[in-house]
């Protein structure tokens, strides 16, 4: 049974970022790796507080996790339903780990990635 | 007029606020109606007073007008529509989230795009057959979508990402990802604004160069995705006649004259109607039915005592400012409301008093600018002028995004990227680098600056912590106590916010959502300044009179509504460049 990645990102002001001062690397890394993840059979799902906040109000770990550290603390990553990580973004290696993907395939270079329908790039 | 001549099924009025679409609207649905049509008018004025001019209450319904028989109006409020947006998306998780996660929510859906986008829902349903609409010859709306939102919708990667999957890339379709209608719907009324045989466009403009210009680029970008059915009408030009009675009549239908003489070649080509402007109030439908008659009328002979009211000058104003010795002085107002004017004249009045002074100006011609700096004058060696460029910048922040954000996107998600950075928050953010940069100078002199970010640009970025960042960086490893932009121009102490708008009813009511806007971010405008007023010049001719006349439920909602404090800065007769002018025009009188 693949294991269930979620993302609770910040509010995003929009999904591109555009709204930002400036582009922020790490979501268009994340962004590559989560396109990764997923091409090796990851179960990830993403969550934006401006779009979706009634996901977060709905999960107890989440809204639990908001009152006690506001939302500067995102993103939260819950795997399976339980806290993995906050705070920032995983890198592939974690990733790989939660989504249990053979360690010879992390090794390989992405194939250009693409991030056609994620959120954030 | 040319623009009723044979029209089509779909009539849509655009201009910027205080031209008189609304008006303009109003009149040619009487007219259409009383030649036997069926019209429905379709107001989406937040100022609209479409209720008011048929003495009866319209609102969100289609509601039959009793005075002209075949004539039905609506009203639709595209704030109140953003905010049942809004509602939709924020209420369910109200009280369950904290308090400041959901009035971050709130404000990330308080922008331009969302309300506009909200309004274009609104009438998705009028521009596709249906029963609703069945028993109308003609439905006339007094303003048109924007070149940016139908570009929006026309995209393919638009639906395939939002609506299909409730999620996905462009950030000013995000609003449309919690609307009711479904895509065929949104398609349909895109294809029937796009079809000649069905929708014509009416550009309103006023014989102004800059206003002209404007029109010629909403022309072009209109023109571009389709919008190929386009009619230009120019309104309230002062004929001739007046000129002969008064100096500055005079002065007015010279410079209204030559603005369209050097109309742009684009604008030239359009079928034309003039409009002449009238000495009676838009209000009523017997002035209605005058409004679009082109036989000259006798103007009513006016009343010759002079206006007497009170209109403390610019100057007085500068008076204040200057008792801090030194701090950031902002004039915030819609396009074309003379910010630009209005800061130059009042750098030069503290240049003058001996203070030292930066003026940045975002004039695209700056010929402010230049002016003030060829002339020589000793008074104005402590001033310094400088420009943001809001184009450049814009640009270079367009290129960095797409180099970096859009170096991964595939075709479509790079389209939607690039109409992303078309839309109008982000010449905003793109200035925003520059502004902070600026602004830190007002600690030892004074700042005047004629741009300035909104209170929804300002409460996004501070909510991001982008403003922290951005401020840490420049302050590098400088271990100093600073203050965000958002602090500083929260400070009264150290920042003066002064609201810029017209002695005009839609001009007013938007300075008033300005200051709504900046209040919100906890930002209170010092003061508002009403340029050119025609009520405070001492003009003879009974056009203008009236004009005058007329401006004084304006001043009057201004100084006792809306400001704490509030110059009045007469119409010239010349254009304020140049020193003596620029001091002329503050009410200087040292």
């Amino acid at each position: 049974m693949t294991k269930s990645i979620e993302i609770f990102d910040p509010a995003l002001c929009c999904n591109t970022g555009v709204c930002g001062v400036d582009a922020d690397q790490a979501l268009i890394s994340f962004a590559a790796d989560v396109a990764w993840a997923k091409q090796n059979g990851a179960q990830i799902e993403r969550f934006n507080l401006a779009q979706q906040p009634l996901e977060f109000a709905n999960n107890l770990v989440v809204r639990s996790f908001l009152e006690r550290s506001g939302q500067e603390a995102l993103p939260l990553i819950l795997v399976d339903g339980e806290f993995a990580l906050a705070g920032r973004y995983p890198n592939r290696l974690e990733l790989a780990r939660w989504a249990e993907i053979a360690q010879a395939v992390v090794e390989i270079k992405p194939a250009g990635a693409c991030c056609s329908g994620s959120k954030c790039c | 007029m040319n623009f009723l001549n044979h029209p089509p099924r779909f009539l849509f009025f655009t201009g910027k606020g205080g031209v008189g679409k609304t008006s303009i609207a109003c009149a040619s649905a009487i007219q259409l109606a009383e030649s036997g049509k069926r019209v429905l008018l379709v107001s989406t004025d937040p100022a609209s007073n479409v209720g008011q001019v048929f003495g009866i209450s319209i609102g969100n319904q289609i509601t039959a007008v009793p005075a002209v028989p075949r004539l039905a109006a609506l009203e639709i409020d595209p704030q109140a529509a953003a905010q049942t947006y809004r509602n939709r998306i924020v209420d369910p998780v109200r009280g369950i989230l904290p308090e400041a996660v959901v009035k971050g929510i709130e404000e990330q859906l308080s922008g331009a795009c969302t309300t506009e986008i909200a309004a274009f829902d609104e009438f998705t349903a009028l521009l596709i057959d249906s029963a609703l609409t069945a028993d109308y010859d003609h439905i006339l709306f007094d303003t048109a979508p924007t070149g940016h939102t139908i570009r929006l919708l026309q995209l393919p990667g638009a639906w395939s990402g939002f609506l299909e999957a409730g999620i996905g890339d462009a950030s000013c379709l995000g609003p449309l990802s919690g609307l009711a209608k479904q895509r065929e719907q949104y398609q349909a009324a895109v294809e029937a604004l796009a079809d000649g045989q069905r929708t014509r466009l009416i550009l309103v403009a006023r014989a102004q160069t800059s206003t002209l210009r404007e029109v010629a680029r909403t022309h072009e970008e209109l023109a571009a995705i389709g919008l190929q059915q386009q009619y230009l009408v120019i309104n309230g030009i002062l004929p001739v006649a007046e000129a002969d009675h008064d100096a500055l009549a005079a002065a007015i239908y010279k410079r209204e004259q030559a603005a369209l003489n050097v109309m742009p070649e684009v604008l030239k080509a359009l079928p034309q109607d003039s409009v002449a402007l009238k000495a009676f109030d838009l209000v009523g439908l017997a002035a209605l039915r005058q409004l679009l008659q082109t036989t000259p009328q006798a103007t009513p002979a006016a009343n010759q005592a002079p206006i007497s009211f009170n209109k403390p000058s610019l100057s007085q104003l500068v008076d204040s400012i200057a008792a801090d010795g030194h701090g950031l002085v902002m004039l915030m107002g819609k396009g074309g409301v003379g910010k630009t004017t209005i800061a130059a004249a009042i750098a030069v009045e503290l240049a003058q008093r001996g203070f030292a002074v930066h003026l940045s100006t975002s004039d695209p011609a700056a010929h402010l600018a230049n002016t003030i700096n060829s002339v020589p004058n000793s008074a104005l060696e402590n001033m310094s002028v400088s420009r943001i460029d809001p184009h450049a910048e814009t640009e270079r922040y367009r290129q960095q995004v797409l180099q970096t954000k859009g170096a991964q996107l595939d075709a479509a998600g790079r389209a939607l990227l690039e109409e992303d950075l078309r839309s109008p928050c982000t010449e905003e953010i793109a200035v925003f680098q520059a502004f902070s940069r600026i602004i830190r100078e007002a600690g030892k002199k004074f700042v005047v600056m004629d741009t300035a970010p909104t209170g929804h640009t300002l409460l996004l970025l501070d909510a991001t912590g982008a403003y922290h960042r951005e401020v840490a960086r420049q302050m590098d490893n400088a271990h100093l106590h600073f203050t965000t932009p958002m602090m500083q121009l929260q400070d009264s102490g150290q920042t003066k916010v002064l609201i810029v708008t017209l002695a005009e009813k839609t001009p007013v009511l938007e300075a008033a959502n300005l200051q709504a806007d900046l209040r919100r971010a906890g930002i209170e405008p010092w003061a508002w300044v009403i340029n050119n007023s025609v009520a405070a010049t001492s003009t003879s001719s009974p056009l203008l009179r009236q004009r005058a006349i007329n401006e004084m439920h304006e001043i009057k909602s201004v100084a006792e509504q809306h400001a704490r404090r509030y110059a009045v800065v007469p119409m010239l007769k010349e254009e304020p460049v140049g020193v003596p002018r620029l001091l002329e025009l503050a009410g200087n009188r040292h």
